[in-house]
């Protein structure tokens, strides 16, 4: 909106206020997310700027905080660093093991979400699907109910949700479960309730795509002599492919965010990286979880850019300008 | 007419054309909705079975109920005892039951259940239950022997109330209610300690609602009337921080607002504050509004400006060009066509705010916690059933608003970025 040349001063003074304003308001929500970069750097076990930082004193910055990250929890973390020291950091270092867990749980969540998901939100979109408005609202839910309400939830039912080890179903599904063979303090307790928690974005984005989608295509291919199957590879797939994508990548950051539930039905053997630095938060809180948030603010942008790039894409591709 | 014709008109295998239509239509119905049922399959099974599971143990407890038999049986038999003066047979049952819970080990959960409405008790269960077996009758002297709160009309009312295994007593209590001499009766001011978070909940949350909403105005405002490119940049500073986990978020705020914090230090560096004087601003009600806004402003700032960018800028010209004032084009005839998204906007931002827990949690203090905090809290302590009725209180409230959203908004208009 440029200033008409008609504009009397006052409107003049007010244009610019407004510029000031939302300036201000753009500073508001991003200086938090930059200001974690150079603190991470801080040579001083502070949170805040020290006067070296602030005269540019090389003296003034380190990598200490993303050393520490190696070796909390290293057996010997002085003895030199060759093939054995990196091998202890890959098996032992609790926040190496929390990334291994946060990214192991992520990936099984978002490949959950992602199918079950996309397959309903093909059966959502046909204009002949009964009942469409309840079922959007209750797999929507899980969003918009507060988290603390699900975990509450999930941590009594998981704890009941049980098979005896050496029965037919504990066979199969033991190794997924925990010693006792429940859900709760199990990796696929916190993998199934991730899932939950990441389907309402799978379900936004991809009803999204598909509300784009030429459902003639569907007949057309059909009718050529498709079967169901080749018809959603070859032909709705590749289509809607952008949307499928963020929608998990919405559900991937959902579960690698993701501490309250994590707190409330996971054991020890989950920890995860939102799950270390809440309890670091609370505790002692020192420079070093400003080193994973870093590294973590790299993450999101990097996400960030994929999803942006694949919505460009997608629009280009169902013949939509601008944005 | 019609009907006479379409009952004329057949497919090619004979069959009429609207029985063969209709069964068409069926089998597509069937065909989406089986698309559906795997999720809802899973949604039911590890969503709706535990938010339900979590609402039958706020109106179910047999901890009393499976221990106590013959004080069951004999509350059974004797509806309209009086709390006040309960008979000898009423103590006989007692002292049977303790001495029954102390060989079972389950005078614990018995004196837990019973604690719920009357405070103070699992101590006197576990005393009780120790001396049970030695006490003789008469069993009213003996047990007031051994603690004369036994006679407390409350106790009596209780246990009668928890020898059903389902009861409204939770909700009682997490509405503030609690069980005197005379039955259930509302609390002092003082004690109102639920009921007056719900409203702190829903205060905070409409605060935070009203300032993303003056934030987000105007930088939506701005997003949608900049040139496309110039307005894709920025929108990526407001899509960052939707991407950027929130403990990130939260981190930084406690560097930035804490006492030793960034903005402090910025205030005494350019001599607004003297270092004595330095601001609290985490760790209270401050740093959760701060926070909170910070995390919920894009959620303002995205449906508002869906709205506002198909708004068309030539009804403003037209307003100013028929003679009216910028503020009266702004208020006649920009903002009526911005509601949708306001309403969008502020229902969401409120619905989030309300069930919020990590943000306060971290950067509360005391004074800074939500009723989600307070939910966690009794989980905590086990008062699990407590929890769960605090828990069923706040999810009808969303479920309300989210009610609203739908009539209001329409899920399906819900989006991301």
């Amino acid at each position: 909106m440029a200033l008409p040349t008609y504009a009397s001063p006052l409107e003049r003074a007010w244009y610019y206020t407004y510029l000031v304003i939302c300036g201000l308001v753009f500073l508001f929500l991003i200086a938090p997310i930059l200001v974690v970069i150079p603190l991470s750097f801080n040579a001083e076990p502070y949170f805040t700027f020290t006067p070296k930082m602030l005269d540019f004193d090389p003296e003034g910055y380190s990598l200490r905080w993303y050393d520490t990250l190696l070796t909390l929890g290293h057996p010997t973390p002085d003895a030199p660093r060759d093939a054995s020291w990196w091998s202890a950091v890959w098996e032992r270092a609790t926040w190496v093991q929390a990334a291994k867990n946060s990214f192991w749980v992520g990936l099984w969540a978002t490949i959950l979400a992602t199918t079950l998901g996309t397959i309903a939100a093909l059966g959502l979109s046909r204009p002949e699907m009964p009942y469409r408005r309840l079922i959007m609202a209750l797999l929507i839910s899980p969003m918009i109910v507060p988290i603390i309400i699900i975990a509450v939830g999930m941590s009594f039912f998981f704890a009941k949700a049980c098979v005896a080890p050496d029965s037919a179903m504990g066979l199969i599904f033991g190794f997924f479960l925990s010693e006792k063979g429940c859900l709760a303090n199990s990796h696929l307790g916190v993998i199934v309730a991730h899932a939950v928690l990441g389907i309402p974005f799978v379900i936004i984005t991809v009803t999204a795509t598909l509300s784009g989608f030429d459902q003639s295509l569907i007949r057309a291919a059909h009718s050529l002599g498709a079967n169901p199957r080749t018809t959603f590879f070859k032909v709705i797939m590749p289509l809607i492919l952008p949307g499928i994508i963020s929608g998990a990548l919405f559900a991937f950051v959902t579960s690698f965010d993701e501490v309250v539930a994590v707190l409330f039905i996971a054991g020890p053997d989950q920890q995860t990286i939102p799950r270390q630095m809440f309890n670091g938060i609370r505790e002692a809180i020192s420079p070093a979880i400003l080193a994973v948030a870093t590294i973590l603010v790299v993450i999101s942008v990097l996400l960030l850019a994929t999803v942006e790039l694949l919505r460009r894409r997608s629009d280009r591709l169902r013949g939509v300008t601008g944005r | 007419m019609a009907e006479a014709t379409s009952e004329l008109l057949k497919t090619a295998d004979g069959r009429p054309l609207k029985a063969a239509l209709a069964a068409a239509q069926t089998r597509a119905r069937r065909r989406a909705f089986l698309l559906v049922l795997p999720l809802l399959f899973f949604v039911l099974l590890t969503f709706l079975v535990p938010i339900g599971y979590m609402l039958k143990r706020s109106v179910e407890h047999d901890g009393f109920a499976a221990s106590a038999p013959a004080l069951v049986a004999w509350f059974g038999a004797n509806p309209g005892f009086d709390p006040a003066d309960p008979p000898e047979e009423a103590y006989a049952a007692l002292v049977q039951d303790l001495a029954r819970m102390q060989g079972e080990k389950t005078t614990g959960i018995a004196g837990t259940r019973i604690n719920y409405s009357v405070p103070g008790t699992i101590s006197m269960f576990k005393k009780g239950a120790r001396e049970a077996k030695d006490l003789v009758p008469p069993f009213k002297d003996a047990l007031l022997a051994v603690d004369p709160a036994w006679a407390k009309p409350a106790l009596w009312r209780g246990m009668a109330s928890a020898s059903n295994a389902y009861t409204s007593e939770f909700y009682k209590v997490a509405a503030d209610m609690k069980l005197s001499d005379d039955g259930w009766t509302r609390g002092g001011d003082k004690e109102r300690i639920y009921l007056y978070l719900f409203f702190k909940t829903f205060l905070v949350s409409g605060i935070i609602t009203v300032i993303c909403l003056l934030l987000a105005f105007p930088v939506s405002h701005l997003l949608a009337t900049l040139p496309m490119a110039k307005s894709s940049l920025l929108m990526i500073l407001v899509l960052l921080p939707f991407w950027t986990s929130l403990l990130v978020r939260t981190t930084s705020w406690i560097a930035l607002l804490q006492e030793q914090g960034i903005v402090n230090d910025m205030l005494v560096g350019l001599g607004l504050i003297d270092d004595q004087g330095r601001l609290t601003m985490m760790y209270n009600m401050t740093g959760t509004i701060v926070a909170m806004t910070h995390v919920l402003l894009p959620f303002m700032i995205l449906p508002l400006y869906s709205v506002m960018r198909v708004i068309p800028p030539s009804y403003a010209r037209a307003a100013r060009s028929l003679g009216a004032t910028s503020w009266t084009t702004f208020r006649r005839v920009y903002l009526p066509q911005t509601l949708p998204g306001i309403a969008a906007g502020s229902l969401l931002v409120f619905i989030l705010a309300v069930g919020y827990y990590i943000t306060p949690a971290l950067v509360g203090g005391a004074d800074g916690q939500l009723i989600s905090n307070l939910i966690s809290f009794h989980m905590s302590k086990s008062n699990w059933s407590l929890a769960a009725a605090i828990a069923g209180m706040l999810l009808a409230a969303i479920l309300v608003l989210y009610w609203l959203y739908d009539r209001l908004v329409g899920i399906d208009r819900l989006k991301l970025g």
